[in-house]
């Protein structure tokens, strides 16, 4: 009956040496204000001084996300007290560095209304006796990304942040961490029905993508409630408290003017000419690329492809073992397979890809199975070494010579009449003993497609004696 | 060594440089006449004198192995919303009092190896135009300390007048520098906006600040002009414009130079006052230039204008000053407690600040501070083309001479008061005050104004000015 509105505000900590308007380190879990300035702490007489890197960081995001670029931006003052805060203001962009953008997600669209630098705050540390501020964060570069009211459920706005984040990822903007905050999203939501739409709520405090999904299904369960009881939705800011799995009112919402904005008088209008431009627009492969190339040129499933884009360590990994030989479809089975679980379990991997692709070339080949050759990899995992030297120190080296497997095969046969006989007369079981029989023979280390070819011989030969 | 204040800054670089007086002699010269006239005058903040006569031994120890910049050795008062390590740095405003900066701003940077003597007074928060609302009292007109010496650098005036700074830094707001200048007697230049990194300076309204020097003469300026301006990497809004040779600016006389004489800006001032700075007029025109009248027809835009762009901009500079960080702390239960308690202005910056306040907010007044920049772009705008028909435009600096410190003004009268200097802090102009006369005792200011970065035209200017009369050496009877 009712259809949800959504739109959402992502704030991105863009990846530089140092802060957007200072030249301190913005290393993450430094000693609290141990990174910090006249300038990140407003200091009287303190005055910002734009860097460079930082711009160039949001005109990739913005090429990214297919904006306009303003060759004019300014910047401006938002007024806000708070101990955090250290100025009494955050400068951010009024005219902002780029507009109009779209992310093309296939099933659906989203627009993207505006993207802009601005400074991080400070973070308050509240503790039973009292509230401290840690300044490392203040001054930190920020991108807001403001999309147009275009989602319209829950799972759209997580399929789309997710992949936001995929591109911040990819083209080297931001390292995206929702545990570090250095990806920050906030989601207004309104109801649409037949008479009209309610007012718009704001939730913050979105700190997962399950966090996001899972509150604004509570607001459109909670807002289509009222509504059918006939009451109205307050416009205000919510807070998603995770915990109790609910939203709560923080405030009723700020209007503009609460902000006093102000042009920043300290900082001249950011007038960007072509060459840097273009040179943002100079962009890595982005993931849906990435996705069409290892459908298009290694022939994997869309699942199979979806799933690596999504962890670019893993993409990086696939492909770098198909370079050193790898069979495609094969290299991402195991990559998706054993790499994914082993780098979970241990969280680094002390082997490299080539390694897999020789893993993979010898199970090709039939010098140990695949069975083994996961035995293989677990050392590797856990403390590297030589494929092809575990291979052997395990006695793992497969058996697929025929004169060996053909005596074995001969063995196992003629000493297993029953077993001869029962298969003969159709019963199937009889021919797996019989294999079993014939891999014991051989210490578990024959070839098994072709022992059975060489023990189905030798049952053939058995008869015809 | 009495004579030593009458010294001009070039022949104290001689003596220095002679190695004829020393730099702790000279220091110590100063310290004691701002010691001594501190009492009546009121002039510093702090005395920094450990700091002083350490750079002065720092520099007479460097003069023994090398040559040593133009001014160095020289001492100097600072305002004190200019940040200075190893000094308290207060604003005269109690939210300050003990606040000491980790850094130095630009200028203290340049002027490493002149010794600074102190930080002086000024209207709390530079918001001022008669330096009453310093929450360390008053300062007193060395030419009769019954009356004020104007604001906000009143103290930077005041000092050089009395003889206790050979030079001073002041800022500019709205005419900070020149309104001082005038009413002490002394001559005080306010660079273009740009002209002078503002880094250091504790900000009043970002886009009209300018540092600038208060000397005993134009010559004496010209060398403290060459010492600090240029580009800072480290100020956003600082020009990137290359700086003359500003000594070799005074060289030209001023045959052929067009003056333009604004007729309202002379109008509105006491007879005497119009009256002194129109002789000045003539005596230029005498040594060559012509001079004509032309007109700034404008009264209340320039006073709405510098309301709402220096209250708004005020309001949001002054924000960071809330308790929590540094300087003066209240007491409080929440934080609004903390914020109300702590945030203990004086009644003027009160009052802007909610000025400034009201035009960046409420839907009564939208876009307030936008129309404000509006305003005081059109004003540039005519001025540029007043510069088509003159070089140099010349008019009175205040409308009065110092007034006495018991008077009460109406907040919007003492605005209007500015309405003479507040033009060339809206266009960024280049403006300097210099002594023509006196007015019942008094001294009376001519204030001088040019094209942005023609600050060489207001040295000609000024320097013949100064060539031809002698008001700029009078000193005030109770210093001398």
């Amino acid at each position: 009956m009712y259809e949800a509105v959504i739109g959402l505000e992502v704030h991105v900590e863009l990846l530089t040496r140092t802060k957007l308007f200072c030249r301190c380190s913005t290393r993450f879990g430094a000693p609290p204000n141990s990174q910090v300035c006249p300038v990140c702490l407003g200091l009287p007489g303190a005055l910002p001084v734009l860097n460079g890197e930082a711009v160039d960081q949001a005109l990739k995001a913005a090429a990214a996300l297919n904006c306009r670029i303003n060759r004019i931006s300014t910047f401006a003052r938002k007024h806000y007290f708070y101990p955090d805060q250290p100025k009494g203001y955050q400068i951010t962009q009024t005219r902002p560095l780029a507009e109009g953008g779209r992310v093309d997600l296939g099933a659906f669209q989203v627009n993207i209304a505006r993207l802009h630098l601005e400074e991080d705050a400070g973070k308050s540390i509240h503790t039973p006796e009292c509230t401290l501020v840690d300044y490392n964060r203040s001054g930190i570069p920020l991108i807001e990304i403001v999309t147009e009211p275009c989602l319209r459920t829950p799972a759209q706005a997580r399929e789309f942040l997710e992949h936001l984040r995929l591109i911040m990822e990819y083209a080297g903007i931001s390292d995206c961490k929702m545990e570090e905050g250095s990806l920050r999203c906030d989601a207004n939501i309104s109801l649409r029905g037949p008479g009209g739409s309610t007012a718009v709520v704001e939730i913050k405090n979105l700190n997962s993508f399950r966090a996001m999904e899972r509150a604004l299904a509570y607001e459109i369960r909670r807002q289509s409630r009222l509504l059918a009881q006939g009451k109205a939705v307050a416009a205000q800011t919510l807070r998603w408290d995770e915990a109790a799995n609910r939203t709560v009112v923080m405030r009723s919402k700020e209007e503009a003017g609460g902000y006093r904005y102000l042009p920043e008088p300290d900082l001249p209008p950011l007038i960007l000419d072509e060459a840097a431009i273009a040179r943002a627009c100079r962009l890595p492969e982005l993931p849906l690329a990435r996705k069409a190339r290892f459908i298009g040129a290694y022939g994997l499933s869309e699942a199979d492809a979806l799933i690596l884009i999504g962890d670019r360590m893993l993409a990086d990994w696939f492909e770098a073992a198909v370079a050193a030989g790898a069979r495609p479809r094969p290299a991402a089975n195991w990559v998706l397979g054993e790499v994914a679980r082993l780098r979970k379990e241990t969280r680094h991997l002390p082997f490299t890809p080539a390694d897999l692709a020789r893993l993979i070339d010898m199970t090709e080949r039939g010098a140990v199975s695949v069975a083994g050759a996961k035995k293989v990899l677990a050392v590797l995992a856990e403390r590297g070494g030589d494929p092809e030297q575990i291979v052997h120190s395990l006695g793992l080296a497969q058996v697929s010579d025929r004169e060996q497997l053909a005596e074995v095969a001969r063995q196992a046969v003629a000493e297993n009449p029953d077993a001869v006989r029962d298969y003969r007369s159709g019963k199937d079981r009889a021919l797996r003993f019989l294999l079993g029989k014939a891999m014991k023979l051989s210490r578990g280390r024959a070839n098994p497609q072709l022992l059975r070819e060489l023990v189905l011989q030798a049952i053939a030969d058995a008869e015809r004696l | 060594m009495n004579e030593l204040k009458s010294l001009s800054l070039a022949e104290l670089s001689e003596l220095l440089a002679a190695r004829k007086l020393s730099s702790v002699e000279l220091t110590s010269y100063y310290l004691e006449r701002s010691r001594k006239y501190q009492k009546d005058i009121n002039g510093y903040i702090t005395i920094t004198e450990d700091l002083a006569l350490a750079t002065a031994r720092r520099a007479d120890e460097l003069r023994t192995r090398e040559e040593l910049p133009l001014l160095a050795g020289i001492p100097v008062a600072v305002k004190d919303n200019i940040v200075a390590r190893g000094a308290p740095t207060t604003c005269a405003s109690r939210v300050l009092e003990n606040y000491v900066s980790p850094f130095d701003a630009a200028v203290v940077e340049k002027l490493s190896l002149n010794p600074l003597l102190g930080k002086v007074n000024l209207d709390e928060f530079a918001m001022g135009a008669d330096n009453k609302t310093s929450a360390f009292g008053p300062v007193r007109n060395p030419w009769d300390l019954q009356r004020v010496p104007g604001g906000s650098s009143g103290g930077s005036a005041a000092v050089v007048a009395a003889g206790c700074a050979p030079f001073s830094l002041g800022s500019d707001t709205g005419g900070s520098i020149r309104q001082p200048a005038a009413f002490c007697g002394v001559t005080g230049f306010k660079p273009t906006y740009g002209r002078v990194s503002r880094r250091g300076l504790v900000a009043f309204a970002s886009s009209l600040d300018q540092i600038g020097p208060l000397a005993r003469s134009i010559a004496d300026c010209a060398l403290v002009l060459q010492a600090i301006c240029g580009h800072d990497p480290a100020d956003a809004t600082s020009a990137r414009q290359e700086v003359p040779d500003f000594r070799a600016c005074l060289q030209a006389d001023v045959r052929g130079l067009r003056l333009g004489l604004p007729r309202e800006n002379f109008a509105c001032c006491d007879e005497e006052v119009a009256g002194a700075v129109e002789e000045a007029a003539r005596q230029l025109e005498l040594a060559g230039a012509t001079v004509h009248w032309v007109s700034m027809p404008y009264r209340d835009e320039v006073v709405t204008a510098y309301l709402l762009i220096a209250t708004a901009e005020a309001a949001s500079n002054l924000a960071r000053f809330d308790g929590v960080k540094y300087g003066y702390r209240g007491q409080g239960q929440t934080l609004d407690e903390l914020y109300t308690s702590s945030r203990i202005f004086g009644a003027t910056v009160r009052r802007r600040l909610m000025l400034g306040t009201f035009a960046l907010s409420g839907e009564d007044c939208p876009a307030c501070y936008e129309q404000g920049l509006r305003l005081g772009r059109a004003i540039a705008r005519h001025l540029d083309s007043l510069f088509r028909q003159c070089d140099v435009l010349l008019l009175p600096t205040a409308p009065t001479v110092a007034f006495t410190l018991d008077g009460e003004q109406d907040p919007l009268a003492s605005y209007y008061n500015d309405i003479l200097t507040i033009p060339a802090n809206l266009a960024g102009l280049p403006a300097v005050s210099v002594p023509c006369g006196l007015s019942s005792g008094l001294p009376v200011g001519m204030q001088l104004m040019a094209p942005r970065f023609r600050e060489d035209l207001l040295l000609r200017v000024g320097h013949t000015w100064q060539c031809l009369t002698d008001w700029h050496q009078r000193w005030p009877r109770e210093v001398n």
